[in-house]
């Protein structure tokens, strides 16, 4: 039996990098086709992961991160979704071209995902080492008793306390903690080469999230995984991501390393959340916010979908969609006046 | 010596466990468990916790949704906890909550103009039965919203005007304190900055105390004058913002500000982070002694046996109220003083009137629609 908690790189896929580029996600779209009409919900975003690097997509409700994390697995529900134009290629091959029995051995085995809630991720009428060992027998073949050991295995490689005695509990008897420690589990049982994590800690608190995040890295580390960071939460995103993608309106309006991101923001959206979020390391902060509301999906404004809200907005930004581009070395932003934004 | 307003006296809330076909009383939830503390008159205290403290129910318990198995609580020196009948009834109008959920907390029947009104109802003599629409028209203004849309349902509105509607309701009767349970946990982080500088500038308008509960660290540290550390139904530390945030001597309150993300990745890595091992334990069989010793790196013998009282103690500079035997002051936050910096307005702004006049997704509002609404009279609305 191969040892599964030792391992330094993904081995035993079908797929392997190439020069260590996981994923290329090239002009994505992704529409909702409902009864009160089409909600874009993703227009056109382009990114990509390589091995070992985590990268943040920040964005607040109804931006599409989240879209995008389902699009990448293949969990959208299509109807109601379409994806109209756009590719996501792993190692070079395009997901959604792919057919489906195909895609099914790179759900799980190759890319992963945990959610946010994780008590409505798991199955309430089953084990929780029943379900971690489910990713052995359906992925690799195992028998019974060596999957459960390889559940044991790792429910104690993510900290879960007395896991062989626990492995038979059901998911009402772990605390919230304890059940994202069990969504980890089973993300990286198969050794995925990507995992996607959709605000993997907004359900807890703030202690269990520290817990958390810190295993995350751990395992991101030990095992060289890429990690997409899916969150609202810009405080999370600077103690972890190496990049960062910030989305609104299910456009990418800014991409950047972390530190020059925060250091200088190059565009009026990132800008204006940084100055609205209340910071526990200063007293006495006046906050500004954004005013406004984000756009209803339905009718996204013409030009700029940032435009109503934006304090700078000239007569251009409500005709022309500001492409994303380069604006300095390594920085893109999605602004039509992107250079006056990083002089401020 | 400012002056008292609410005070709560070693209030607490035990919830029976029942079990067993009989639904024999088999145990208690100590929801909150001996909590007192003063609110002066127009000051934020935070409550911050995690979740299980007991900081709602303590909101409950101030705003007399819930009886207190024990302990009392003041209001201008009367016993809020005692009365009854007709003095409740006007106690009731000067203590007003809002809650967290904008979606639930307003009912999708009534309109914006039945919302607010309702109060006057109730309280018939605080504004006179004509005036009501142009008060609830008023009330609107003065939270931002758009005065012509008082005709409008709650699912017209998004998430942030609806708690902007929640909170007009909550003024309605002029208050003198409003208990805010976790106000602006559900909103966006830009919608959520209009919601905080608009408590911020009715606070200082209408001179109102709040208790302002939240579990979001740096929101409480952003509008508060004092803070309460809650830790499985007790207070585990009290005092001044700056006491509380720059000289933390308790334990726990050390871990929490440790464990909150700061959005500067410079820090990265170079915070003191106490990372705590475990979960809170069960309220309904919390640890003997000091609540905390299960999880506290600094405990010992007399932390499982005694309990310790929340008491002046040292913090280095001064000393603020802490209950721990070994409190200490640590400081695990920097803080830099940023007061008298005017905001950059150039990309955000510090105004708190609600600019989107957009419908949120599916609310299905035809132009008709809306111009019927506009002609309404009055009479349809306020019987």
């Amino acid at each position: 039996m191969t040892d599964t908690t030792t391992k330094t790189k993904p081995s035993g896929h079908t797929y392997e990098p190439v020069d260590g580029r996981l994923l290329d996600v090239e002009d994505l779209h992704v529409e909702f086709h409902t009864e009160e009409g089409v909600a874009r919900a993703i227009n056109g975003v382009s990114f990509h992961l390589d091995q070992g690097e985590s990268l943040a997509i920040l964005g607040e409700s109804g931006s599409g991160k989240s879209v995008t994390a389902q699009a990448i697995m293949g969990i959208l529900d299509m109807p109601p979704a379409v994806i109209p134009q756009g590719s996501i290629r792993y190692c070079g091959q395009d997901l959604l071209t792919m057919p489906d029995e195909q895609r099914r051995h790179v759900r799980g085995p190759e890319i992963s995902i945990i959610f946010q809630d994780a008590l409505s991720s798991l199955n309430p009428v089953f084990p929780v080492g029943w379900q971690i060992a489910e990713m052995f027998r359906t992925h690799r073949g195992m028998n019974k008793s060596d999957a459960l050991d390889q559940a044991v295995r790792l429910m104690e490689r993510v900290q879960i306390p007395a896991a062989r005695d626990r492995v038979k509990a059901y998911p009402h008897q772990f605390s919230g903690g304890m059940r994202q420690r069990i969504m980890i589990a089973m993300a990286i049982a198969l050794d995925p080469a990507v995992l996607i994590a959709d605000e993997p800690t907004t359900a807890l608190d703030v202690t269990v999230q520290a817990q958390i995040m810190s295993l995350l890295q751990e395992l991101q580390e030990e095992r060289q995984m890429g990690l997409i960071l899916i969150t609202h939460d810009l405080g999370v995103v600077a103690d972890v991501a190496d990049r960062i993608a910030v989305m609104y309106a299910g456009r990418l309006v800014e991409k950047a390393n972390v530190d020059e991101l925060y250091a200088s923001p190059a565009h009026p959206y990132t800008r204006g959340l940084l100055e609205s979020i209340p910071r526990l390391d200063q007293k006495g902060q006046t906050l500004a916010a954004i005013g406004g509301l984000p756009p209803n999906l339905m009718r996204i404004p013409p030009g700029c979908a940032f435009n109503p809200r934006c304090r700078m907005a000239r007569d251009v930004c409500r005709t022309d969609v500001p492409p994303l581009r380069e604006v300095a070395p390594g920085r893109l932003s999605a602004c039509h006046f992107a250079e006056e934004v990083l002089d401020a | 010596m400012p002056e008292v307003v609410l005070k709560a006296n070693d209030l607490v809330k035990h919830y029976p466990v029942k079990a067993g076909v009989l639904r024999r009383t088999v145990g208690q939830v100590k929801a909150v468990d001996g909590v007192s503390f003063e609110l002066y008159k127009g000051e934020t205290l935070g409550i911050v916790g995690e979740s299980g403290c007991g900081k709602s129910t303590l909101g409950r318990l101030l705003m007399r949704l819930e009886e207190p198995t024990a302990g009392t609580v003041e209001f201008e020196g009367q016993d809020w906890t005692a009365a009854s009948g007709r003095t409740m009834r006007k106690l009731r109008r000067d203590i007003q909550i809002v809650f967290q959920d904008p979606y639930t907390s307003l009912n999708p029947r009534m309109t914006v103009a039945d919302i607010i009104g309702e109060p006057f109802e109730i309280h018939p003599d605080v504004v006179p039965k004509g005036g009501r629409r142009a008060r609830v028209q008023e009330l609107l203004e003065l939270v931002g919203l758009n005065p012509e849309h008082i005709n409008r349902y709650p699912h017209q509105f998004s998430g942030g005007q609806r708690q902007r509607i929640g909170i007009a309701r909550g003024i309605a009767l002029n208050p003198k304190v409003l208990i805010c349970d976790e106000p602006v946990s559900a909103l966006d982080v830009s919608v959520q900055a209009q919601v905080v500088n608009l408590m911020e500038k009715l606070q200082d308008e209408l001179g109102l105390a709040y208790v302002f509960i939240a579990h979001d660290l740096s929101v409480v540290r952003h509008i508060s004058d004092r803070v309460g550390v809650m830790y499985l139904g007790k207070l585990a530390e009290i005092g001044e913002e700056d006491e509380v945030y720059s000289r933390p001597t308790h334990p726990y309150t050390q871990a929490l500000l440790s464990a909150v993300p700061v959005p500067d990745p410079t820090l990265r890595g170079k915070r003191d982070q106490i990372v705590l091992q475990g979960d809170v334990p069960s309220p309904a069989n919390p640890p003997s002694g000091c609540r905390f010793h299960t999880r506290c790196w600094k405990a010992q013998d007399v932390c499982k046996t005694d309990e310790p009282q929340l008491e002046l103690r040292a913090d280095g500079t001064g000393e603020h109220p802490s209950a721990c035997h070994f409190a200490e002051p640590r400081q695990v936050v920097e803080t830099t003083d940023v007061s008298g910096l005017a905001p950059d307005t150039r990309f955000a702004t510090p105004d708190v009137a609600d600019v989107g006049d957009e419908n949120p997704a599916g609310t299905g509002v035809t132009e008709d629609e809306r111009r019927l609404d506009d002609t309404t009279t009055e009479s349809d609305h306020l019987r």
